[in-house]
C-alpha cells in the first residue's frame, strides 16, 4: 500500500499514528489469536467499513455486511499470501466484492425500478464518509484523481464507489460498448503509477 | 472473446465491474496467464487506496459482535495441493455435472474384498478392463489427473484405473464409494497412493448408479466426506 512505501524525499511525514503490521496481525489471526485479529480490527476496521458503507450506502446493511467481511478474515487468514499483494489490498478487496455482491442482489430483487440511478452520475466523496480521513494517502489519491481524464474518473468512481458493471457505466457515462473497461482500466493503471503502489 | 479482449478485463476485475459470467471466464483466465495476474494484483492495489477517502468508523457494537462471532469459528487451515482448486460443491450437484457411463445388467461378484481394494491383484483390474462387456469413462479431475471407471456387468465389478493422481493430504486417504440405487454410498475400500493406480472397486457393482472418490482421514470413513473429489455416475451414458 502507498503508506508502506517509502516516504519521497522532501514530502512530509503521514499525519495518521503508525502502520499497524497488518501482514504480521494477519499470520497471528489465522493461527487462532484472537487479540492480533482485534488488533486488525482495530487497525482497518474504519477503512473497510467506510468503503463498504460507501457502496451499499444503507448503514445497517454496511455493518451486516462489514461483519461477514471480518469473520470471513478470521476464518481465511492461512488464504493469505503476501507474496500476490499487501494486506490492505487483500482486505479490502475482500470486502469489495462482498458489498458490490450485496448491491447487485438487491437490485436483482427490484429490477423494476428502470430509473437506474441516472442522477448519480457525480460521486460525491464525502456524502457518506463523515469521518473522511484527511491523512497523507487520501490526500495522493485524490490529487492522482485529478490527473485523470473527466471518463477514467467518472468511469472508475462508478464502478468501484458505485458497485456498477464496466456494461453499466457505459450506458450511464454514453460510452460506446466495450470502452469503458478500457477507460477503467486505463484510469487504474494511471492511479497506480501516480501513487506508486504494487511496485 | 479473444485473447487480447480478456487481457483487457483485468482492470473491471479489479474493481469487481464484471458481471458473473464475465467473471468466471476471466477467473479461469487468470489461472492461466501470470501477466494479468500480477497487473490485477497491482490494480487491487491501486483501487484500495480509493478507501482512503471513504473512512467510516462502524459501531462499537459491531466489534464486540465480531469479536464474540470469532470465539465459535475455528480459522481455515493454509491453502495445501488439492485435486481440484474449484469450489466445492455438494455430491448431488456433481452427479448431475459428473460423466455417465452404461449401467448394465446383474452380475455375480467373482472376488472376495479385502478392506483395502489398492491390495487388489492387478490381474483382477484386467479381467475386467478385458471383459467382452467391459464399458468405459474417463473423467478428468483436473490439474492432469484422470480417472477411468471400468464395469463389467458380467462379472459384477468395477475397477478404477487413474493416472497422475496427487498424492492424498498428509494423514489422509482416498476412499471408493458405490452409489446404490436408494441413493446411499457404500464403501468400496480405500486407494492408496497416488499416480498411476489400479484398484478393483470392493462390493457388487452391477447395481451401482454412481462411483465416488473422496478424501478422508488414514483409515477411511464409514460415510464420504464433502467436498468430493469426482463422482462418475454409471447410468445414461452410450
Ligand atoms: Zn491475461
Amino acid at each position: 500500500m502507498s503508506h508502506l512505501q517509502p516516504v519521497p524525499s522532501g514530502t512530509p511525514v503521514p499525519d495518521q499514528a503508525p502502520v499497524a503490521d497488518l501482514g504480521a496481525l494477519l499470520r497471528q489471526s489465522a493461527r487462532g489469536d484472537q487479540q492480533a485479529f482485534a488488533a486488525l480490527y482495530d487497525a482497518t476496521s474504519a477503512r473497510l467499513h467506510g468503503l463498504v458503507l460507501r457502496v451499499i450506502r444503507d448503514p445497517a446493511q454496511a455493518e451486516e455486511v462489514t461483519q461477514e467481511v471480518f469473520l470471513q478474515v478470521w476464518r481465511t487468514a492461512a488464504r493469505f499470501d503476501e507474496a500476490k499483494g499487501s494486506p490492505l489490498a487483500w482486505l479490502m478487496t475482500l470486502a469489495h466484492r462482498r458489498a458490490v455482491d450485496r448491491v447487485r442482489a438487491a437490485e436483482a430483487v427490484s429490477r423494476q425500478d428502470t430509473s437506474y440511478h441516472q442522477n448519480n452520475h457525480v460521486v460525491d466523496h464525502d456524502s457518506t464518509a463523515e469521518a473522511a480521513e484527511k491523512s497523507m494517502e487520501a490526500r495522493r489519491v485524490r490529487a492522482a484523481l485529478a490527473e485523470l481524464t473527466p471518463v477514467q474518473r467518472e468511469a472508475l468512481e462508478l464502478a468501484y464507489f458505485g458497485g456498477y458493471t464496466h456494461a453499466e457505466v457505459a450506458v450511464m457515462l454514453d460510452l460506446p460498448v466495450g470502452t469503458a473497461k478500457t477507460r477503467i482500466r486505463d484510469g487504474l493503471i494511471r492511479m497506480r503509477d501516480a501513487i506508486g503502489v504494487g511496485q | 472473446m479473444t485473447a487480447h479482449e480478456i487481457h483487457a478485463l483485468s482492470g473491471a476485475y479489479a474493481v469487481d465491474a464484471l458481471d458473473d459470467l464475465e467473471r468466471a471466464r476471466f477467473e479461469d483466465h487468470l489461472a492461466a496467464c501470470a501477466e494479468c495476474r500480477a497487473e490485477v494484483a497491482s490494480l487491487q492495489d491501486a483501487a484500495a487506496s480509493f478507501s482512503s477517502m471513504t473512512t467510516a468508523a462502524p459501531s462499537a457494537d459491531l466489534r464486540a459482535k465480531i469479536l464474540a462471532d470469532i470465539k465459535t469459528v475455528r480459522p481455515l487451515p493454509p491453502v495445501v495441493a488439492r485435486l481440484d482448486s474449484r469450489r466445492p460443491r455438494r455430491w448431488a450437484n456433481l452427479v448431475a455435472a459428473a460423466a455417465v457411463l452404461t449401467v448394465l445388467g446383474g452380475g455375480v461378484t467373482v472376488w472376495q474384498q479385502n478392506h483395502s481394494t489398492s491390495q487388489a491383484p492387478i490381474s483382477a483390474v484386467d479381467q475386467i478392463r478385458t471383459a467382452a462387456d467391459v464399458t468405459a469413462v474417463t473423467q478428468d479431475l483436473g490439474k492432469g489427473a484422470k480417472a477411468t471407471l471400468y464395469r463389467s456387468a458380467s462379472l459384477g465389478k468395477a475397477a478404477l484405473v487413474t493416472s497422475h493422481l496427487p498424492a492424498a493430504p498428509n494423514g489422509k486417504t482416498y476412499q471408493l464409494w458405490l452409489q446404490n440405487r436408494a441413493g446411499h454410498m457404500v464403501n468400496a475400500g480405500l486407494l492408496d497412493g497416488s499416480g498411476n493406480r489400479a484398484v478393483v472397486l470392493q462390493g457388487d457393482a452391477s447395481d451401482a448408479t454412481a462411483a465416488g472418490i473422496t478424501v478422508e482421514p488414514a483409515g477411511g470413513s464409514q460415510t464420504p466426506s464433502l467436498p468430493v473429489v469426482a463422482v462418475i455416475e454409471f447410468e445414461k451414458a452410450t
